[in-house]
């Protein structure tokens, strides 16, 4: 009854071809953005925005940058945490050697490095497929974390190997606060998303949903196989790149090579699987479910006061189990239920 | 729209400031680690440190105030250990002491301290140049931070040659898990291997060291005279079966203090007899151990599941910690208020004025147990010394008798120069806090 | 020239090591095309059980190993039932995502039921150089590595044993071959799933046993997966000659790496050498040594 189509009409090819044509998705999305930019930073406590909001925030774009190689392009990939170890430290030596560098400048060319890793260890995918490339982008995880334990010139000849980030300031503004930084991370990921979603949208998207699908018969039509895959493997190392230095930036503060590790990898997996392979709003609901889920098993072993070992076995119980469930129930992820979810609700307060 | 935020947090300030009554419990953060690769030292340390908090809390705390504490598990990950800090932080009144036991999520924390007030002790691990207080006020690596370790690892190798020049010409590996606590003290070492002549090999063993047949292959060639394990979790007892298997010695593998507790050494077998490590406590048993024995354990209200865990490195290492910390806030009483809860402020005064001597040791039942610990605004470290213990295949023993020291002067001029950069980097001034 | 023997036997014994892990690995994607990343925590469940029941019960090795057997039956069976029969069509993808999360739960559970501390397991022969290898030829190889490397060849001769002689071993080929077929002719797919994942188990159990008293039974026992899939990724995920093949490959290349390559960029290279050496391998030969060659239709 509300959610309806009815007596919206296009005019212009234009206004056929929008991300959200239903006018109620535009004004859903627009108070959503009004409350998270506005009403949050007032509201949200500092420990809800710098320790729930803000890696909520960047894994998504990290799990964006997956979607976008994994479920785009088919090509599976467990290296996502090593691309974003070389967009942190990139941004890092940029921001280190060139003095005066504005930061979303040192973002951008810390993510374009990355992309060109990217680049470089997605060459395999153009002879190797499946399991056998997730193995592959093994390869790429632990060699570039060895690298960059390794040569000391990439953290400033540190004795322990951290880097420490330096401050945030844009234009004589300092970005220390949670809130700022909440603010900072809000608008990357916004502006970052939107290009994404018009990105897959566009023949770019639909070449990568080609040889996602079948890439023999993709190539057999005229798509460039070589141009497609390391596209794919720019971009979406690209966007794990700036999600990566948004990590170190606006999260840890601190951080060492070994913090982009396999176990990270595993994890944006888990929220592309979760969340909607192939699809933007699978990697934000899949991101909100890796993030909370800890803290909500926390809480409630907390509250039941179990011993601190019991609950911390439970929780990794808990946590497979919920995977395994989550696969048997609905193996297209959060976003497939949320699809479902819109459908039913356009023909409410009808059942069919 | 900036006068209605300053409203809403006027009228959210007051409502707070109105509901929450001053509560009485001196509250401490405590994000450990249960589960996971290291989970049996976490559940050994943290044991240990809640077992002391229990006794403590039995008598009824310090001049009246109890402790009280929040643990939350961060599986050793640096971006769990940050969720917790922060949720931790803020309850029952605001946390006035966090210890994570682990560097990564010390780092992470680190630059949240001087904020949010709150101090953070590294016990015996963490960035060693954080013992200068004027860069770091609100970071404590009490007792013996890995750099001063380090000096005295080569000063007892140096004594077992029969002097400091018998090291010229010898030949030292330094085998070390490849990652930043690995590397973190070989700025020392490189330094007094110049100064004393011996010949520093170093290998890496790739995180987490499950293999290390070609390293000690390598070392087999090598021939070193002693060799450094500078490990962490399973790299420990691998290398020390692996040793075995090429036949190395274990009486020539001197351990860091991460490398030797049981946890290391007993899943070996025969394969660590003569085996020794570095430790900040001395082996054996101590009054304040028997009371938690009796006064806990045998009614019923020990942390551990297992009492013989009693006395074990790790245990012992989480008991002194709370000394320490007991300590600290003892200080703080005296001067900010006898039998009131001291704010995070003044627990980083009583940590920074700490002065766990002979006689207070004699006090609480741990004479010898750790070493005299005296801090300052320019030492948050306090100690230095260290001493030696070794495996006889069923428990350690002491095999220095005395306390060791290294070449303090050597490792003061490192932290000097590289606290001095890390100020430079985050623009901060150095000087000591009130 | 000794020492470079040393490093290249000690090399292919770590590699046997490498390959029991992956012989589990095969078992199981050559039968159900699943990929089981659940292989390693399956390894420290079997190894936690044995120690574990040798320290509840205080019982011998040898009365703990059939107990612990049974246990890993029942494992296998629950996974089939629990967690495979209901993803069965699903894409490969999803059911190896299904084995992470079981992995993790495996890992919980045998936490929880065994406590976190790490546990010596002792087997009747020790990890010490064989004074024969010793005394006549002046190499230097672990006793214990050579009776791992008989263990491993007694079990890959056993399981090729079972697979082309008993009538078990003819369904799982045949199930392997083509599940549709092995419905149509009459093959009970759940059961022979079942006993699969059983096997699987005591495969898991004897790496499990072999590890465990090589390094001490601990959490790190479930890296040793990731190990093997560079052993897998050569040999070709279909093949257990290969998994072997692939193994010493690995395990000698590996050692010989680290010895003689890894000096001169700074050591530690051992983590990701495997990987690349995979990837440069697959660049040539994408179905490993001994795979299966994919043969792809529009």
């Amino acid at each position: 009854m509300l959610y309806r189509e009815a007596g919206q009409f296009k005019t212009s090819y234009q206004a056929d071809g929008q991300i959200f044509p239903i006018l109620q998705d535009r004004i859903a999305l627009l108070a959503m953005l009004a409350v998270a930019v506005v009403a949050v930073p007032l509201l949200a406590s500092p420990y809800v925005l710098s320790a729930i909001l803000i890696p909520f925030l960047i894994f998504s774009l990290a799990a964006l940058g997956l979607n976008i190689l994994t479920g785009y392009a088919g090509q599976l990939s467990l290296g996502t945490a090593a691309f974003m170890a070389v967009g942190a430290f990139a941004s890092y030596n940029f921001i280190l050697r060139i003095p005066g560098l504005p930061v979303l400048l040192a973002f951008v060319l810390g993510g374009l490095s990355a992309a060109l890793v990217g680049i470089a260890f997605g060459l395999p995918s153009l002879r190797i497929r499946g399991f056998y490339l997730a193995a592959a982008t093994l390869a790429t995880q632990f060699f570039v974390v060895w690298c960059l334990t390794k040569i000391p010139y990439l953290t400033n000849y540190s004795t322990s190997g951290v880097i420490t980030a330096q401050p945030i300031v844009i234009l004589g503004y300092a970005f220390d606060t949670p809130d700022r930084k909440y603010l900072l991370v809000l608008a990357v990921v916004a502006v970052m998303a939107l290009l994404a979603k018009n990105m897959i949208r566009s023949n770019v998207g639909r070449s990568w949903m080609a040889v996602r699908d079948m890439d023999v018969a993709a190539e057999v039509i005229g798509f460039r196989l070589m141009r497609t895959k390391l596209l794919a493997f720019a971009v979406s190392s690209f966007y794990c790149g700036v999600a990566g230095a948004l990590y170190a930036y606006a999260y840890l503060g601190t951080v060492e090579p070994e913090a982009y590790n396999l176990d990270l990898s595993f994890r944006i997996l888990f929220m592309i699987i979760i969340g909607g392979v192939g699809s933007v709003l699978g990697s934000f609901l899949g991101a909100a479910f890796i993030v909370l889920l800890p803290v909500l098993l926390n809480v409630v072993a907390h509250s039941l006061a179990l011993p601190t070992s019991v609950a911390s076995n439970l929780e990794l119980m808990v946590f497979g189990a919920l995977i395994i469930f989550f696969l048997i129930v609905e193996p297209h992820g959060l976003a497939r239920l949320w699809q479902i979810g819109k459908e039913k609700l356009r023909l409410w307060p009808f059942p069919h | 729209m900036k006068r209605l935020a300053s409203i809403i947090a006027c009228i959210t300030l007051a409502a707070s400031g109105a509901a929450i009554a001053q509560p009485a419990d001196q509250y401490i953060a405590l994000p450990s680690y249960r589960v996971g690769p290291y989970a049996a030292g976490g559940s050994g340390f943290y044991g240990g440190i809640i077992d002391y908090f229990n006794l403590v809390n039995l008598s009824g705390g310090v001049n009246g105030v109890k402790i009280s504490w929040e643990e939350c598990e961060t599986e050793y990950n640096p971006s769990r250990g940050v969720e917790c800090y922060e949720r931790l932080k803020t309850k029952n009144g605001g946390a006035t002491l966090v210890e994570p036991l682990s560097t990564g999520v010390a780092y992470g924390i680190l630059d949240r301290l001087a904020v949010d007030k709150i101090p953070m002790t590294m016990i015996g691990y963490g960035r060693s140049d954080a013992a200068n207080g004027k860069v770091f006020p609100y970071v404590f690596p009490l007792i013996t931070s890995y750099w001063n370790q380090a000096a005295a690892m080569i000063k007892y190798l140096g004594d077992k040659e029969g002097g400091m020049a018998k090291l010229k010409g010898k030949k030292i590996v330094h085998l070390y898990h490849d990652s930043a606590f690995g590397k973190e003290p070989l700025p020392v070492l490189e330094a007094l291997a110049k100064q004393h002549g011996f010949e520093l090999i170093k290998i890496p063993v790739t995180p987490p060291g499950s293999e290390q047949q070609s390293q000690w292959l390598q070392i087999r060639q090598a021939r070193p005279d002693h060799v450094i394990l500078w490990g962490w979790g399973s790299m420990n007892a691998v290398a020390i079966k692996t040793a075995q298997r090429n036949g190395f010695p274990r009486e020539k593998i001197l351990g860091v203090w991460w490398a030797g507790s049981e946890e290391d050494t007993v899943p070996t077998g025969d394969a660590a007899k003569g085996y020794s490590a570095m430790t900040f406590n001395t082996p054996g048993n101590y009054p304040v151990l028997d009371e938690i024995r009796k006064k806990l354990y045998d009614a019923g209200k020990g942390n551990m599941s297992d009492p013989a865990r009693i006395g074990s490195v790790y245990h012992m290492r989480g008991v002194s910690a709370a000394i320490l910390w007991v300590e600290a806030i003892r200080t703080a009483q005296e001067k900010f208020g006898k039998g009131k809860r001291i704010t995070g402020e003044q627990m980083r005064w009583g940590l920074e004025n700490l002065n766990v001597d002979e006689a207070r040791q004699k006090a609480i039942g741990a004479f010898g147990m750790l070493p005299v610990v005296k801090t300052s605004c320019d030492d948050h470290e306090g100690s230095g010394a260290v001493k030696v213990q070794q495996w006889d295949g069923k428990k350690w023993n002491a095999i220095t008798p005395n306390w060791i020291v290294g070449d303090k002067a050597l490792t003061r001029k490192l932290l000097e120069e590289s606290s001095a950069a890390y100020a430079a980097e985050k623009k901060i001034t150095p000087a000591c806090a009130k | 020239m000794n020492f470079f023997f040393e490093v290249l036997i000690g090399g292919l014994l770590s590699g046997v090591m490498y390959a029991l892990v992956a012989i589990g690995f095969v078992l199981i994607y050559k039968a159900s095309g699943v990929f089981n990343f659940a292989q390693g925590a399956m390894v420290y469940f079997a190894a936690l059980t044995c120690v574990g029941v040798m320290d509840k019960l205080g019982v011998s090795l040898w009365i703990a190993l059939p107990i612990t057997v049974a246990v890993m039956i029942v494992l296998g069976l629950a996974i089939e039932r629990v967690v495979l029969r209901p993803l069965v069509n699903q894409p490969e993808i999803t059911l190896f995502m299904a084995t992470i999360g079981l992995a993790f739960f495996i890992e919980g559970l045998a936490q929880l039921m065994f406590g976190a501390q790490v546990r010596k397991l002792e087997l009747p022969i020790e990890d010490v150089p064989s004074q024969y290898l010793m005394d006549n030829y002046n190499i230097l190889v672990s006793q214990f590595d050579i009776m791992a490397a008989a263990v491993c060849g007694l079990l890959v001769t056993t399981l090729a044993l079972l697979f082309s002689k008993t009538r078990v071993g003819r369904a799982l080929r045949a199930v392997a071959d083509d599940h549709q077929a092995a419905l149509a002719v009459g093959i009970p797919l759940q059961r022979i799933w079942a006993v699969l994942w059983a096997v699987a188990g005591i495969v898991a159990l004897v790496a499990g046993l072999l590890w465990g008293a090589r390094n001490g039974v601990q959490f790190a026992l479930t890296f040793v997966a990731l190990k093997a899939l560079p052993v897998l990724i050569l040999g070709g995920f279909t093949s257990m000659p290969g998994a072997i093949v692939g193994g010493l490959v690995i395990g000698a290349s590996e050692k010989l790496a680290e010895v003689y390559i890894g000096p001169l960029v700074g050591g530690g290279i051992e983590g990701w050498f495997p990987y690349v050496l995979a990837l440069l391998f697959l660049l040539v030969r994408p179905e490993g040594l001994f795979g299966e060659k994919i043969i792809r239709r529009i």
